[in-house]
């Protein structure tokens, strides 16, 4: 990336002003890099970006930030509060500290790092995003994740992938306890490339080798001919 | 939804700022929380064996000479009162009970928010920026203080609907979030002797905490029996005389944020009410964790 920097502080400018001003970009625009400063734990910071552009946001940030994000490379230079890349589409999301609840909320694709710990109900219905968490995540995460791959470095919280549809799920760490329908399945060596390639990607220096692999038992999801007078 | 906000000073008992920094983080809280706002602050304490209490009256005419001549012949007052608004703070030689069965007995117009050596505590309708210049918040200095803003979800807008809920001496709760056997629970305490001046859920698990308290429980151990009797969704923030404590239920979808400097510990719904203090940009800043206990004490 050549072009320097648009730098917008938001202790003059509104978020609203900012996001107006990014969705009207084209996709073949110029302006690739933007600088954020003094968010201040504002909402909705970068939300609903539709072009290939890099956004570097110094300091911590409130809800829903790059939510719906497409195309778009998003980093935070801080915390993130609930709901961050929530609905993402594609592109890349990174926090570099912690992310609150909700994390990558229902994300149909892309990739979301977040370098610290994510808190709870991360990946929450999660449908083909990549998570990559650098730390621990919270308590019912992944429940009724359909697809994609959450990547844990450090632990889980209780009722891990709780209703799990097909997304999959890798941690390195202790899990307090599995969800209804999750279980432990056998680490192949494709589970250990696809791990090794999400930790490549989000940057994160881990042995892939040392994940746990958890997956659906496709238990509850399932309609049984053999039950169809109960329903 | 509803805003909380929290500081605890670290070095300094009386800190001239705290009602101004406090004011800052209630006014981030405005759109948690448009219908009422209030604040607990810890400040100057009352002379030995004298208590601050913050009365209140609705009546904006309320004779307020008149309740100090009856006051003053039942119990010996340290000071001038002062007056706020709606309410003004004696400083009485009186115990809680026989205060509080006082004004239950002859002045039913008038009620305590709070009670303490140290405890103010201020509530009315409106917005953050409004309630803080009608009480002077700005003004007021101390270790620590509270402060809530109600989006009320079950029971009317009113001043005394309003947090913070006082639970004892020098206690009180702010409440964000809802209680569903909150019913079922007061008559409970009612019966074992708990006073409740409304029906709001929140002023239920004020009540509780008062309840174990009497029993002998630790602010600790109250909060931690309060995981399986309180029914509902939750992050309280609890101002102790010398400190305060915050609990989120098990499920923990109700929001929290904590902040220290070597200068202060704050307690927010968002980190946007933090981002208001100095020096929180460089904060150590965490989420607490569900069903977990935090304390801070002066030592």
């Amino acid at each position: 990336m050549t072009d320097s920097a648009i730098a917008i502080d938001l202790a003059q400018t509104s978020v609203r002003a900012l996001n107006e001003r990014l969705h009207r970009l084209p996709a073949d625009t110029n302006e690739r890099l933007w600088r954020i400063g003094n968010p201040q734990g504002a909402h909705a910071v970068a939300a609903g970006l539709t072009v290939p552009i890099q956004i570097e946001i110094d300091g911590h940030v409130g809800y829903y930030c790059a939510g719906m994000n497409e195309q778009a490379t998003v980093t935070v230079h801080g915390h993130a509060g609930t709901g961050l890349a929530e609905n993402i589409m594609s592109g890349v999301v990174r926090v570099t500290g912690n992310a609150s609840q909700s994390a990558a909320a229902s994300g149909r694709g892309g990739l979301v790092v977040i370098e610290g710990d994510a808190s709870a109900r991360c990946g929450i219905s999660m449908k083909g995003v990549d998570i990559v968490v650098g730390g621990s995540i919270g308590h019912m995460s992944c429940f009724m994740g359909q697809a994609g791959s959450l990547v844990v470095c450090g632990d889980a919280g209780a009722d891990l992938g709780d209703s799990l549809y097909e997304a999959e799920i890798f941690v390195a760490g202790a899990v307090t306890s599995l969800g209804a329908d999750c279980i432990e399945k056998p680490m192949t060596q494709a589970d250990v490339a696809r791990v090794a390639d999400l930790l490549a990607r989000a940057g994160i220096a881990a042995d892939a080798a040392r994940f746990r692999h958890y997956g659906s038992a496709r238990q509850l999801y399932h309609f049984h001919v053999d039950h169809a007078a109960a329903y | 939804m509803c805003g909380i906000v929290g500081l605890f000073l670290k070095r300094d008992d009386a800190g001239p700022d705290l009602g101004r920094l406090l004011a800052g983080m209630l006014g981030e809280m405005a759109d948690r929380g448009p219908d009422s706002t209030g604040f607990a602050i810890y400040g100057d304490a009352a002379p030995a064996g004298a208590f601050k209490a913050t009365l209140y009256a609705a009546d904006p005419a309320h004779d307020w000479p008149a309740f100090e001549r009856a006051l003053v012949a039942q119990f010996p007052i340290v000071g001038a009162p002062r007056y706020h608004g709606s309410h003004a703070v004696f400083t009485v030689r009186a115990s809680e009970t026989a205060l509080r069965d006082w004004l239950a007995a002859h002045q039913p117009s008038v009620r305590a928010f709070g009670f303490g050596t140290r405890i103010e505590v201020y509530k009315d309708v409106g917005l953050p920026a409004e309630v803080a210049r009608r009480y002077g918040l700005e003004g007021l200095r101390g270790s620590h203080a509270l402060g809530h803003t109600r989006m009320a979800t079950e029971s009317a807008v009113t001043t005394q609907h309003s947090h913070p809920f006082s639970t004892g001496a020098d206690l009180c709760l702010v409440h964000n979030g809802s209680l569903s056997n909150h019913n079922r629970l007061r008559q409970v305490l009612r019966r074992d002797g708990i006073r409740f001046d409304t029906d709001n859920d929140s002023e239920v698990a004020a009540g509780y905490l008062s309840h174990r308290l009497r029993h002998g429980a630790t602010l600790a151990e109250a909060l931690e029996s309060g995981l399986d009797d309180l029914d509902g969704f939750y992050t309280f923030a609890v101002g102790t005389r010398d400190g305060f404590a915050i609990l989120r239920d098990a499920i923990a979808c109700k929001p929290a944020v904590l902040g220290e400097t070597d200068d202060w510990v704050a307690m927010a719904t968002e980190y946007r009410a933090i981002a208001t203090l100095p020096g929180a940009a460089h904060a150590t800043i965490w989420e607490p964790r569900p069903a977990t206990v935090y304390n801070w004490q002066r030592q």
